[in-house]
């Protein structure tokens, strides 16, 4: 498909780029002190980050839906890991908690290789929501029974249901679109982190206002203002991997990428009740996958349903 | 046959090693000290089977090599399996916990292990931790041994939430990320006697509990 490879080669000339400057930056300011400043090691080890970041996505599209399929499932492994480590778990648990990792994962993954839709949308919002309170109970410790019972149902809703959204666009049969479900997918990954790292840039450059200092300094209005709407028209130019038209192409990536705002409002709020400053450190210079992933989490949903409703 | 039982070793030791990073994503904290080719004791909390697993990968791969777990005669000799474990797999240094019953002194054992050059992973509160409490009281062994190698450097090491990961009695381990924080290493004072000594060595390990600081912080 020629998308896929300008794609590539798109984001290949942007990761080289974004590393050219790096380099630049850094050996700049090495010439002069001695020490690297903090952030441009943290920019540094990001870039990197996302070279090998883009390489497995890349590699995961190679096997098509498969590999998308797996690639998400070890996404909310690795998500849920990380929520389940910070909430509060006792003994009676440890079946629930095996419960999440080896049956909700693999059966709600499962139900998206064999697009078994009805199944796939409430098999979380429904069994799942009913079954594990019963099994907590069924342990008999009451301990904090509501605290738990909560953490658990919300972490496989936003590690496994919600992000299970991303590969679920793979399924959607929109008219005209057929067998190109991937590049909806590159579009979704490419608007909604494009704008995390737009919202970071024009923080960066311009922030003065933050949007909720209680909960996190780093976000503020100009970031958040400059970077959704520069994202919505990175969307617009890059309708041609989607189905709509470049003004609806835009709406769609705005849309996305306010949720994904809010994604990572609702995460940093999480943490900061935790007192962590991040959720885990599997992405080197990000955190943990939680914190790259957790504008995915929000924006997915939305994106899939105004997809299949308008679309499909 | 003999022979080939370090090389069996060393494969068991990288496969559970990989296996407890694939499961926990552990990492260590060197808040105290860093990691070194010394003969250490490394002393830590004890509430899981996963615990010297965990605190073995944490090492560097020639200290983990030569590091070995001290455990209960009592419970790793009670069925066949778990003695070919124990031996030939896991390497452990046993020694028996019964005081009436024993045939052989769990000093002389782990005094040997030393001798021959290996580091060695001891839990002092001598069994599994099931209660709510943190950390229970320590047995004397830590004195006797720092009493007795006080070149060999005693370093606490605090496991976290591998109790959560693999409680006793559970088979299948939950994913959930771990930690091991090494602390300074504790030096036995020379007018410091056996009580002195095992109250400060269990308040070192304490002290770097993430929730123990928590605590301390919220008042």
């Amino acid at each position: 498909m020629a998308e896929t490879i300008w794609l590539f080669l798109g984001l290949l000339g942007i990761l080289t780029a974004a590393s050219a400057v790096a380099t630049m930056l850094s050996w700049k300011s090495t010439r002069k002190g001695d020490v690297l400043p903090s952030t441009l090691a943290n920019l540094n080890s990001r870039i990197k980050a996302w070279w090998i970041m883009i390489a497995t996505i890349s590699i995961a599209f190679l096997f098509g839906k498969g590999g998308v399929i797996l690639l998400f499932a070890f996404v909310s492994f690795a998500a849920l890991r990380e929520y389940v480590t910070l909430t509060h778990t006792r003994r009676g648990d440890h079946w629930i908690l095996l419960g999440m990792f080896l049956v909700i994962i693999p059966v709600q993954y499962y139900l998206l290789w064999i697009e078994w839709y009805g199944m796939f949308s409430i098999f979380v919002p429904v069994y799942c929501f009913l079954a594990m309170p019963a099994l907590t109970a069924i342990s008999g410790d009451t301990e904090r029974f509501l605290e738990r019972v909560s953490e658990q149902q919300w972490g496989i809703m936003l590690s496994v249901y919600c992000l299970s959204h991303v590969p679920a666009l793979l399924t959607l049969p929109i008219p005209g679109f057929e067998g190109k479900g991937l590049l909806l997918i590159a579009f979704l990954i490419a608007t909604v982190q494009g704008s995390d790292v737009l919202q970071y840039v024009f923080g960066k450059l311009f922030g003065r206002n933050k949007v909720a200092p209680k909960i996190s300094p780093s976000k503020t209005w100009e970031g958040l203002i400059g970077g959704v709407i520069s994202a919505s028209l990175l969307g617009a130019a890059l309708y041609w991997l989607t189905p709509f038209t470049p003004l609806q192409a835009g709406l769609m990536a705005g849309l996305a990428c306010i949720m994904g705002f809010f994604g990572g409002l609702v995460a940093s709020a999480i943490k900061r009740d935790r007192g962590v400053k991040d959720w885990g450190h599997m992405i080197e210079g990000h955190g943990g996958m939680l914190d790259r992933a957790d504008s995915l989490v929000f924006a997915a949903p939305i994106f899939f349903h105004m997809v299949r409703y308008f679309w499909t | 046959m003999i022979e080939n039982k370090p090389l069996l070793r060393r494969a068991a030791a990288m496969v559970l090693a990989g296996v407890a990073r694939a499961i926990t994503g552990v990492r260590p904290i060197w808040q105290g000290c860093t990691p070194s080719k010394r003969q250490r004791i490394y002393f830590a909390n004890h509430a899981s089977h996963g615990d010297f697993i965990l605190l073995s990968t944490c090492l560097l791969p020639e200290e983990r090599e030569r590091t070995r777990a001290v455990a209960g005669a009592d419970y790793w000799r009670k069925t066949r399996i778990r003695h070919v474990l124990a031996r030939d797999l896991l390497n452990t240094v046993l020694v028996e916990r019964n005081w009436v019953e024993r045939e052989q002194d769990p000093m002389v054992i782990m005094l040997n292990a030393l001798e021959d050059g290996h580091s060695l992973i001891i839990f002092p509160e001598g069994t599994r931790n099931m209660t709510d409490e943190p950390l229970l009281r320590f047995r004397s062994g830590l004195y006797n041994l720092a009493f007795a190698r006080p070149d060999v450097e005693l370093v606490p090491c605090w496991i976290e939430n591998m109790s959560r990961v693999l409680p006793k009695g559970a088979f299948l381990p939950v994913p959930l990320l771990c930690r091991v924080i090494f602390g300074a290493p504790v030096e036995l004072s020379p007018a410091e006697d056996r009580h002195a000594f095992l109250d400060r060595a269990r308040q070192a390990l304490l002290e770097l509990n993430p929730e123990h600081q928590r605590s301390l912080n919220h008042g």
